[in-house]
């Protein structure tokens, strides 16, 4: 996105992101100190607490496989130089492409199979077609950019809140069955993801209860298509190109029109794959507002993990870390609101993202002086 | 000669830019009530020493007298209080003001815009009844033609107490018809005493209006003329100058068939001006043809059209002997066999963040040889890269490097290596080298003639007149997007400083 | 639809378009002068915070817009250094300003308050209440005339600000040095620089104008519109105002109305669960989504084209 500078490489990748949460947690720190608190004890719990059970390191998982799908739609959008703030948005109403098929098509393929069957190749069509869902709903932002010159900012904010109106109406109306008081669809147990403690008692052990699933592992699978999409494939090629420098890409041949909505369709689709997560895997159905937040997280993990798959699962895990500290910490200190997890949030987006040339002078001075 | 104070004195004016030494102790007088031209090739120095005047940079040794008077110019809020007033190649207009708001911009005099507006526009009529400066003062300045926004940024000079008005280059962007009137301004402005610096590289325009003019070369003064006393050949000889030349050792061509046709190419911008104006000429297998002229008169427009980056105006380009005008596809044009070495390789040639692997391949990633279908070899291409690294020389030899953090030589030589690479029947270079060190020049220079004695066609475009010429087997010069003529290597600087300047005359 | 319902729509509309203006002024000044300004979400809700909260603690609501202005400006002044200084991205900056205001206010208010982030609910001496003229319930009261006077006369003095806002950034935008100068350097910052202006200084008045308005539109929120602060209760106006200002084209007057559109939008939502036209019931979200959608479509260039000052968003340097 901006330029980098001539700091080495591991300057760059670690010791900035490092500095700018050590920052970022002492500023959190004044906060606390302000209300009147302890900030070490604070931050101890924050940051420990999580570490010291198993639930606590599931939980972490947990949030971290939506942190890495919505980390990974910033960043793929980031490459293409543009700045995808439609996540949250692209996430929600991916959620109809989640629970459709779950609800209708389901029932048919579970009549016809056995369930060992019928539920994966369900799984796997409502896993596409949240893809896709999202995908559309990025596409038509990057076809708006490509084609029309609308600024993608602009867009994908104001589609947020369509989306957002949208699934209201849908949920309340069309998937909500009659004579149900909760705004909420039908449970779609045609396509149900197991979570930890199920597999457990499949298998006779005894696990933590946690919203942890398997999922995990496609968002382990998806940073890695990531990374080879973008550094071993041609199309990646094209993206990084036409995102660090448009006449170099136009004079490559490329066509910066058609790398923009691929690359938003790819985006949104990383986005729809926290609604498959969500609906299928901790809800089990059609909610309203399940995505809360996730898709300006993946703001700050994009920033912090340098928008590469690596960085990004990393940072995912940090901030999975501070969501379940933050938790953590309300229940143990009652006057804490677990909000204050998005002021660090809030805090690394500002530093990585807008500030992130604050400290170049010095470290530039330094370094130069040592090399 | 008059004995008066000259208006503007420069006196030993030094300024370096890290190793380029821009203007060598440079001295110059300019009289009151005059236009005074200052003329050059490209990195003459000419913008820079003017640039210093009014106050954009400062120079390292010398001063600066305004009517006899030391004076210091730390900025152009200085030289504008000094008098000393500038209309710069790209205007710097409001383009959604009125013609009125532009010239008020600094000079508001109030917290209120209204008593400005009303000052501005009787000070407008004025202007414009002394030196047919008609501008109607409350149009929209973009939707102005170019010509019209020039006499803005004239007035706003005007407005802002100039007595000494500077012009860079003015009639770059201008029609035949426009460029008149504005000289039709200079000369009223002159004959009521305002002084002018013209600064060009047209000779006509020189021999037209000027009452002196001075040449720069190199970043030194070389030559002092009255314009009435001197002539064009003069001047172009001096702006030129009589050089050694570089010459490679090379074998005579053997041209072959025609590879490129350009038959009447025009290409006009948004503004409708012919960039390129009807161009016609062939570049044969086994030869070199150069493009010689000082850059802003249609080249890179000429180049961007042939490699298919703009569509013609009107015209054709035929390559081995198909129309590609309607080739939109640099992708498309290089399958078929044309490689393009940009002129500017840092916003287009390479990608400054990409490794030099990944530079390497700018333009070539769809290459089979490079992976089949959605998959991007990646060993293929560094080592691809590294085989090309050590045939050409470039250090360091490592693909992973960043492409930004090699050396200007080392950088042109991947891009070269690049192209030359893919085994084209024409290879286009735009300044091959640019910020280049003496040991790549050579280099860069011994491969070109290779590629040529292989049987390639080559366009080579340089600001360079000692590189066209040491390569070149036909040299073609452009001035104002049109072709001025061809002339043979051997031809005299002076015949081809004339054609670079603008004069057509038939070859001696 | 129900008619008798409308004066109250109207009078709602007025009302719930109060912030929106503010905010959309604010968010005018800022990107007239180059600096893009997502954060006016953010900053409104600490207004609100701030305005609650002093407002109860010194049970005067001037004390509370006067300290919602102070932390807001602080807060755009944030935006202004990353922007203007760090030549940051302005976008993300905006996104960080957010952020950090939802968490902050929660934060800060639950450990004050201990209610989940609400503040006190304020008396009516903390308030700003409509004016309170002489014979007011008497002219309320008419038949006829009665309805039309509450729809424009019944509100607090910060609607009546709000409302005198615009001429005056319209005016204030076309006849002054100032406003000339900021306009310019939205649109061409070299050319301002080059006649011996500070852009720096010119943008960071930008911005701090823009963190004024805010703090008065967060101020109304909570002290005026509503009798407290509630989590996230600036609910997406900041979002709606900049979409109005895309809409009006970044200028005063059809900001104005744009506003007024969008805010009686909102009002129509709030009344008609469930109205009907020609029969077929229109759902409440369409209402909703109506303002983004318009101007999506205003953006895709289908009808009218949508300008924004030609430098906004660039960080600007001096290259030579």
């Amino acid at each position: 996105m901006s330029a980098r500078s001539d700091l080495p490489r591991w300057v760059d990748i670690g010791l900035i992101p490092a500095l700018n949460l050590i920052i970022a947690f002492v500023m959190a720190g004044l906060v606390v100190l302000v209300i009147g608190e302890n900030p070490f004890r604070a931050l101890s719990i924050l940051l420990g607490e999580p570490l010291f059970s198993l639930q606590g390191w599931c939980n972490i998982l947990y949030y971290a496989t939506n942190f890495i799908f919505t980390g990974l739609c910033v960043a793929v959008a980031f490459h293409a130089g543009l700045f995808n703030i439609g996540g949250e948005g692209q996430a929600y109403i991916a959620g109809l492409g989640a629970a459709t098929p779950g609800l209708f098509i389901g029932a048919a393929l579970a009549a016809v199979l056995p369930n060992a069957l019928s539920q994966p190749i369900t799984l796997l069509i409502c896993l596409v077609c949240s893809f896709l869902v999202g995908g559309l709903w990025g596409l038509f932002p990057g076809y708006l950019q490509a084609k029309r010159g609308s600024h993608i900012v602009i867009t994908t904010i104001m589609l947020n809140f369509i989306a957002a109106s949208l699934m209201q109406y849908m949920i309340n109306r069309v998937y909500r069955p009659l004579g149900m008081q909760a705004v909420e669809s039908r449970a779609v147990n045609d396509a149900y993801i197991w979570n930890l403690r199920e597999i457990g008692r499949a298998f006779g052990a005894k696990l933590p209860s946690t919203p942890l699933t398997p999922v995990i592992f496609i968002a382990l699978l998806a940073a890695f298509a990531v990374w080879y999409l973008l550094w071993r494939s041609k199309l990646g090629y094209e993206i990084r190109a036409v995102g660090a420098n448009q006449d170099a890409a136009v004079y490559a041949g490329i066509n910066p029109a058609r790398i923009i909505m691929i690359t938003m369709m790819i985006s949104g689709g990383l986005a729809g794959l926290l609604a498959f997560h969500e609906v299928l895997g901790t809800q089990h159905r059609l909610v309203l507002e399940y995505v809360q937040g996730a898709g300006f997280v993946g703001i700050a993990v994009a920033l912090m993990g340098r928008s590469h798959p690596v960085g990004i699962v990393l940072a995912a895990l940090l901030f999975g870390l501070l969501s379940e500290g933050g938790t953590q910490l309300s229940f143990e200190i009652q006057t804490i609101s677990k909000d204050l997890v998005v002021v660090i949030q809030g805090l690394v987006v500002l530093f990585m993202g807008a500030l992130e040339q604050a400290f170049h002078p010095w470290l530039e001075r330094y370094f130069r002086r040592e090399g | 000669m008059s004995t008066a104070i000259p208006a503007i004195e420069l006196i030993g004016i030094d300024k370096r830019f890290g190793a380029v030494h821009a203007n060598i102790n440079v001295s110059l007088a300019i009289a009151q009530g005059s236009i005074h031209g200052i003329i050059g090739e490209n990195g003459a120095g000419k913008s820079t020493l003017m640039s210093i005047l009014f106050g954009f940079y400062h120079a390292d040794k010398g001063e600066i007298k305004l009517r006899g008077q030391p004076v210091k110019i730390r900025s152009s809020t200085d030289a504008i209080s000094h008098g000393i007033g500038m209309v710069h190649q790209h205007f710097m207009l409001v383009e959604p003001f009125t013609v009125l708001e532009n010239i008020i911009l600094g000079a508001e005099g109030g917290s209120l815009i209204g008593p400005a507006l009303d000052k501005a526009r009787a000070a407008l009529k004025r202007l414009a009844d002394e030196y047919e400066l008609d501008v109607d003062p409350n149009a929209i300045v973009g939707e102005l033609p170019v010509g019209l926004q020039q006499r803005v940024e004239i007035l706003k000079a005007l407005y802002k107490g100039a007595e000494v008005l500077i012009l860079d280059e003015p009639t770059g962007v201008l029609t035949p018809a426009e460029a008149d009137h504005l000289f039709r301004i200079l000369q009223q402005l002159r004959d009521q005493g305002k002084t002018v610096i013209l600064i060009t590289h047209k000779l006509r325009e020189i021999m037209a209006i000027t009452d002196r003019v001075s040449v720069m070369r190199r970043g030194e003064l070389v030559a002092d003329f009255e314009t009435k006393k001197t002539n064009v050949g003069e001047l172009a000889e001096a702006m030129v100058g009589r050089r050694v030349l570089l010459r490679v050792d090379k074998k005579p061509a053997k041209p072959g068939e025609v590879v490129l046709d350009v038959r009447g190419l025009t290409w006009r911008d948004k503004k409708n001006i012919a960039r390129v104006d009807d161009a016609s000429f062939t570049v044969r297998k086994g030869e070199i043809v150069g493009i010689a002229g000082v850059s802003g008169n249609g080249q890179s427009e000429l180049l961007d059209v042939i490699t298919g980056i703009t569509r013609a105006t009107s015209g054709q380009v035929l390559f081995k002997g198909e129309d590609v005008g309607a080739i939109d596809s640099a992708a498309e044009l290089r399958k078929r066999g044309m490689a393009h070495v940009p002129e500017d390789r840092h916003h287009r040639g390479l990608i400054t963040t990409f490794s030099a692997a990944e530079s390497a391949i700018l333009g070539y990633q769809r290459n089979p040889a490079l992976g089949n279908g959605f998959r991007l070899n990646y060993e293929a291409v560094v080592n691809q890269t590294r085989k090309q690294m050590e045939e050409f020389d470039v250090r360091p030899v490592d693909p992973l490097l960043k492409s930004g953090k090699f050396s200007g030589g080392n950088q042109q030589k991947i891009i070269l290596a690049r192209e030359i690479g893919s085994n084209p029947d024409l290879l286009i270079v735009g300044q091959p080298t640019r910020g280049v060190d003496i040991g790549a020049i050579e280099f860069i220079h011994r491969r070109l003639i290779e590629l040529r004695d292989q049987g390639k066609a080559i366009l080579l475009v340089s600001v360079e007149l000692d590189e066209i010429r040491s390569l070149s087997d036909r040299i073609l010069v452009m001035f104002s997007g049109r072709i001025m003529g061809e002339r043979p290597p051997s031809t005299d600087e002076r015949d081809l400083g004339l054609l670079m300047a603008g004069v057509a005359q038939e070859a001696a | 639809m129900d008619f008798v319902l409308l004066p109250e729509i109207l009078s709602s509309t007025l009302r719930m378009s109060v912030p929106l203006i503010l905010a959309c002024l604010a968010g005018l000044w800022s990107e007239r002068s180059g600096i893009v300004d997502i954060g006016l979400e953010g900053k409104m809700l600490v207004g609100a915070f701030v305005a609650a909260c002093s407002a109860s603690y010194f049970h005067s609501p001037w004390m509370g817009l006067f300290l919602a202005i102070v932390v807001c400006v602080l807060f755009a002044l944030v935006h202004g250094y990353a922007s203007i200084n760090q030549r940051g991205n302005q976008v993300v900056s905006g996104v960080a300003i957010n952020m950090l205001a939802a968490g902050l206010t929660v934060v800060i208010g639950n450990s004050w308050y201990k209610q989940g982030g609400r503040t006190p609910q304020l008396d009516q001496g903390s308030r700003f209440l409509p004016i309170d003229f002489p014979g007011h319930d008497a002219l309320f009261e008419m038949n006829g005339i009665g309805p039309i006077a509450k729809i424009f006369l019944d509100h607090s003095i910060l609607v009546y600000i709000a409302l005198a806002l615009v001429p005056l950034s319209a005016w204030a935008l076309a006849r002054t040095r100032f406003g000339l100068r900021l306009r310019a350097v939205g649109e061409n910052p070299q050319a301002v620089d080059t006649a011996g202006i500070s852009v720096a200084r010119l943008r960071y008045q930008a911005v701090i104008i823009a963190g004024v308005l805010c703090g008065i539109a967060g101020a109304y929120l909570s002290t005026a519109l509503q009798t407290s602060f509630v989590r996230d209760m600036s609910a997406g106006r900041g979002f709606l105002a900049l979409t109005a200002l895309i809409f009006a084209n970044w200028r005063a007057w059809p900001a104005l109305w744009a506003c007024l559109l969008f805010g009686f939008l909102q009002a129509v939502a709030n009344f008609m669960q469930g109205a009907h036209l020609f029969g077929v019931e229109i759902p409440v979200q369409v209402f909703n989504a109506l303002p983004y959608i318009m101007t999506i479509v205003l953006l895709a260039g289908f009808i009218g084209k949508s300008v924004p000052p030609k430098a906004s968003g660039t960080p600007y340097s001096k290259d030579r």
